[in-house]
């Protein structure tokens, strides 16, 4: 068994106890790294040199530092969060020369403060758009469950990695489902907190009003260990809460009797695959014996949701990518006549197809004569979808389904067709448009692929406790979670 | 008939900045046009009272004092220019 | 068929904020290039604004000084364009729920007053500058981006380009009584552009405007107003059609000039900014704003005239700045004669600066000084001659004037005995001029009273040197 099978609590213990050294550790993320990475190529930068060097340093530190709740733990960051000093590149060519981005993102300075060590960044579909990471300019990652198939995206390097036991913890950021999608493709615990929970301050805008920030680990434990660490209010972030925050980890009690869960009709229906529906039947079957009850509901706006996000998120997109503008950092065009030129072929070279698909979809429906039709009307689609959650959280503490209508597709399958791809995010969308929090969590493989299924758990706003709750006592009473891929050999 | 024409579409990539080919404004006319038609479906729903949401918490007033604070050095603000005179960025000039 | 001129007033004044509208770095001006600037005024990736709560203030505090009502509920939008200067590619302004609408001030043009609509104004951050080189390039530098603007925008009520003139003059003279900016179009705190379209008179419909920008004075916009009034009746008279166009005015040529012709209207792409959480600005907030803005121009204007005395255009020159009115007021403050202390200050105080080409709080001089120097001549301790004197020194070098009159020995000399000594010694001399006067030659007295000033280097006291004389000569 690695270390790196091990849990935060796990790690603490054997480094408390001088069994480990965090240097070992750091040192054991690498070596995995290396032996694997050929295979999964989820890391676009390593941070090996100075991750090294943080770990001797915490290895000599003061008794006090060891007490700090992420005191030696190796974390990979999704590279669209930014770290200053270390490359930050969205997986854009635009970006690929963005060395140092001057600052770091709060989520970082938090994992700094708690003295986690980042390991390096992790691929992602360029600016996170994209639900199989394939839209990566840098490279395609592989599911390392079956290296044929996609890991999911936009976070598929954060759960590759974590998924392949490269790194025990990774953050990825969630817009209309890009943690809990792979972490359900590549079977492990993915969690995108109520809008405003964690900040947004160096995560690079895709849609401002739905992204969030959310870690991704093989267990609900840590995930929660992680998420009290970058949660709260920050300064620097007008949109996030003041709202405080519990301890998640104190919220794993395993008790869930009395638990109302809804379960939404529409999760199930015809597009869903029926070997998904059944883990996540089998799953509901789990909770009841522990004392949960269920019962199925509408979420009658569900339908739209799809349609909503495109144009709500490509809107927003549109703004938020017009920074990248060759003038200031990022890479520009050579030989351009004039500034216009410079502007568009510095824009046209360094975005990839679906970036500039969506840049050109919300242009569109923000220009004149088109706002109310479109950006508008989808804004009050989003108000009626998020009223279906506020219904339900009147009778009911959870909303339970599938996180996503198949398990992990194919390299190459849907990368042409725009509309199949959107449909991949069908169950998660809602959540974001919502602002409510949802985990994914391993319910089982799929008989025909023995690819990993997810289950999606979603609460009320900053109610992530009993999300973490509830998450955890049904992984408590599976053994999902403890299943690994066989990749670049045994693992010992 | 597509919802966005090529000619729409070179519109659009032109607010937008993004230089496209005869070929890809072709590609583009209709990828655009399916998801446009695909969300042609909310004119299913009257949304005639229905407030738009812009901001999911309710939520008023954000501010911050009028504190001022060093940050970065002037150097640190030049770092990743791609081209740089004077401790200025340097562009193209427009054409009139 | 005579035309009439509508001409509307776009203006941009800049708020003296200390930190930014949307960072918090320094929001000064002629600083070295790029060096009030972070991540977030370069548009870094990730970075988020977050509003400066002053910014809101002072904007709402001149919307309130321009008489504007002040929305309950308002928010910011981002307006797209691409522009090197701006940073993100979208501006952070406000679209459909300005901060204040529906305002107005007065100006005077010829002795009538004429009240001219505001229809809105909104607050927005202020983009980078950039300089055009003649190498095919040019530089940018960012230490004005996210400076806080608020945007004025005048009703089209404006009917000549010397009402456009006063309205500016107006409107620059009550903002920068509020405080909230410096309104120096030298330094680019206030900019304006102008829309002047000409209809034959009678008719509702506007005509087609001409945008004018590259205004940097008052008066090249009513010098620009002025011509492209003329070539838009030239272009009509003759039957022309006039295109929407934006001109520039060319200061050395004193023509406008055309930049552009405009197809439609800009498409902007206005949209609600997800990063920022709307204001509601309640009655209690409101109130604290409106308590807290100094007494604007017009009501000081009405208080010198009717409280204090002076004549119209008095009132009006002192409180033609903020400066000067300030000063006025702490001078009377500290006890002086408000005539007194307006004379000097628009005689020889003002007349120095403009000498100097300075403005009154370069200058060392302090009411307090002024004060004590009126009060000097009100005792008699000083003759409005040495008072002179004493102004020029302090308005150099500033200082106490009873110290000034000690070390400069000029105090008056109101000593009767002393100055009785010196007359009975001039008239000695000059038997002459006794004879001369006592003859009906009243210039003789002048001459008399020239040789004692003379003796005394200019410090007799004046009034006492008269009745002296007058008195000696009755003697004879």
């Amino acid at each position: 068994m690695s270390v790196l099978d091990l849990s935060i609590k796990e790690l603490q213990t054997k480094l408390n106890q001088k069994d480990l050294t965090v240097t070992e550790l750091v040192q054991a993320v690498y070596d995995r790294i290396r032996e694997t990475d050929d295979d999964v190529q989820a890391f676009v930068t390593l941070n090996e040199e100075n991750a090294l060097q943080e770990a001797k340093a915490l290895d000599e530190a003061v008794e006090d530092e060891q007490h700090l709740p992420l005191f030696g733990m190796p974390i990979g960051i999704k590279d669209n969060i930014v770290t200053k000093g270390l490359r930050t590149t969205c997986s854009s060519q635009l970006l690929s020369n963005l060395d140092d981005p001057l600052y770091d993102a709060t989520v970082v300075q938090h994992l700094s403060d708690a003295k986690a060590i980042n390991v390096g960044k992790l691929n992602m579909d360029e600016f996170a758009m994209g639900s199989s990471t394939e839209n990566s300019s840098m490279q395609v990652t592989r599911n390392p469950w079956n290296t044929d198939y996609v890991p999911g995206g936009s976070s598929g390097g954060s759960a590759a990695a974590v998924a392949a036991g490269q790194v025990p913890f990774a953050l990825g950021s969630d817009t209309g489902g890009s943690v809990r999608q792979p972490a359900s493709y590549c079977g492990v615990v993915g969690m995108k907190p109520t809008y405003g929970r964690v900040s947004r301050f160096g995560l690079v805008a895709f849609a401002s009003s739905l992204d969030q920030i959310g870690p991704l680990t093989r267990t609900v434990e840590d995930n929660a260990r992680i998420l009290e660490v970058i949660a709260g209010q920050d300064k620097m972030d007008s949109t996030s809460a003041n709202v405080d925050v519990p301890s998640y980890s104190d919220a794993l009690t395993g008790d869930v009797n009395g638990l109302k869960i809804a379960v939404p009709k529409e999760y199930f229906a015809d597009g869903v695959d029926e070997n998904v529906k059944a883990s996540v039947r089998e799953a509901l079957n789990v909770l009841e014996q522990q004392g949960a009850t269920w019962e199925e509901v509408s979420l009658p706006h569900s339908q739209y949701a799809v349609a909503t996000y495109y144009m709500i998120a490509s809107s927003e997109a549109s703004a938020n990518l017009a920074r990248f503008d060759g003038v200031r950092y990022g890479n520009r065009a050579e030989n351009a006549e004039d500034m216009m030129d410079m502007f568009m072929k510095s824009r046209s070279e360094g975005f990839g197809d679906e970036v500039k698909r969506r840049i050109m979809l919300g242009t569109f429906a923000l220009s004149s004569g088109y706002y109310d039709a479109y950006y508008k009307k989808a804004q009050q689609v989003r108000t009626l979808i998020k009223q279906d959650f506020d219904q339900i959280f009147e009778n009911y503490d959870v909303v339970i389904g599938p996180t996503a209508p198949t398990t992990a597709f194919k390299i190459g399958d849907q990368i042409d067709d725009p509309l199949t791809m959107y449909a991949n995010d069908i169950m998660t969308i809602p959540v974001n448009l919502a602002g409510v929090p949802g985990i994914s969590v391993p319910c089982g493989f799929h008989p025909e692929n023995q690819m990993p299924v997810g289950l999606q758990i979603i609460g009320k706003h900053f109610d992530e406790s009993t999300v973490y709750r509830v998450a955890h006592a049904y992984e408590q009473a599976t053994d999902h979670h403890k299943q690994q891929p066989q990749l670049g050999g045994a693992k010992s | 008939m597509s919802k966005i024409s090529k000619d729409q579409v070179k519109h659009v990539a032109n607010l937008a900045r993004l230089a496209i080919s005869e070929e890809e404004s072709e590609k583009y006319s209709e990828q655009l046009s399916a998801i446009i038609d695909f969300s042609e479906q909310l004119n299913e729903l009257d949304t005639t009272d229905v407030e738009p949401t812009t901001h999911v918490l309710d939520m008023k007033n954000v501010m911050r004092q009028d504190e001022p604070k060093e940050w970065i050095s002037k150097e640190d603000a030049l770092k990743n220019a791609p081209d740089q005179q004077d401790g200025q960025f340097r562009v193209p000039s427009i054409l009139d | 068929m005579n035309f009439e001129t509508v001409i509307g007033l776009e203006v941009h004044v800049e708020l003296k904020t200390k930190s930014k509208i949307f960072s918090p770095s320094p929001n000064a001006f002629g600083d070295e290039p790029n060096s009030n600037v972070n991540p977030i005024d370069l548009g870094y990736p990730g970075v988020l604004p977050v509003l400066n709560e002053e910014a809101v203030n002072y904007a709402m505090t001149a919307a309130m000084a321009l008489n504007c009502d002040i929305a309950t509920n308002t928010k910011f939008d981002r307006k797209n364009y691409f522009y090197p200067d701006n940073p993100k590619a979208y501006q952070i302004s406000q679209f459909d729920q300005p901060i204040g609408e529906n305002g107005y001030i007065e100006i005077e043009v010829n002795g009538e007053t004429k009240r001219i609509g505001i229809t809105r104004l909104h607050l927005e951050e202020d983009a980078g500058k950039l300089t055009h080189g003649d190498d095919g390039y040019s530089l940018v530098d960012y230490n004005r981006q996210g400076t806080p603007l608020v945007e004025i925008v005048s009703e089209p009520d404006i009917r000549t380009p010397e009402e456009a003139y006063a309205y500016l003059e107006k409107l620059r003279n009550i903002i920068q009584f509020t405080g909230v900016s410096d309104v120096k179009m030298q330094e680019g705190s206030l900019r304006c552009d102008a829309n002047i379209s000409l209809r034959p008179y009678g008719q509702d419909e506007f005509g087609v405007k001409t945008e004018l920008k590259n205004l940097n004075s008052f008066n090249f916009v009513q010098k620009g107003l002025e011509f492209e009034e003329k070539r838009q009746e030239k272009v009509l008279r003759q039957g022309g059609e006039m295109l929407q166009e934006t001109r520039r005015y060319d200061e050395k040529t004193k023509e406008t000039v055309l930049m552009r012709v405009k197809e439609g209207s800009d498409d902007y792409r206005y949209f609600p900014e997800p990063d920022l959480i709307p204001l509601y600005i309640d009655d209690d907030w409101k109130t604290r704003v409106r308590e807290a803005i100094p007494e604007l121009p017009d009501s000081r204007r009405h208080r010198y005239v009717n409280d204090l005395g002076l004549d119209e255009y008095d009132a009006s020159v002192l409180t033609n700045t903020k400066e000067m009115s300030d000063f006025f007021e702490a001078t009377i403050e500290h006890g002086a004669d408000a005539k007194q202390a307006t004379n000097w200050l628009m005689g020889d105080i003002s007349a120095y600066m403009n000498k100097q080409q300075l403005e009154l709080n370069e200058l060392p001089i302090t009411p307090e000084a002024l004060a004590k120097m009126v009060d000097l001549i009100e005792e008699g301790t000083l003759s409005s001659k040495l008072a002179k004197k004493v102004v020029t020194e302090l308005v150099q070098n500033g200082g106490d004037p009873e110290q000034i009159v000690k070390d400069k020995g000029l105090v008056q000399i109101s000593d009767e005995n002393q100055l009785r000594e010196i007359i009975t010694g001039i008239l000695d001399n000059n038997e002459q001029s006794i004879e001369d006067y006592k003859n009906g030659k009243d210039k003789a007295l002048g001459f008399l009273v020239g040789q004692v000033m003379k003796e005394t280097k200019g410090q007799a006291n004046p009034p006492m040197v008269n009745k002296i004389i007058l008195e000696e000569m009755d003697k004879r």
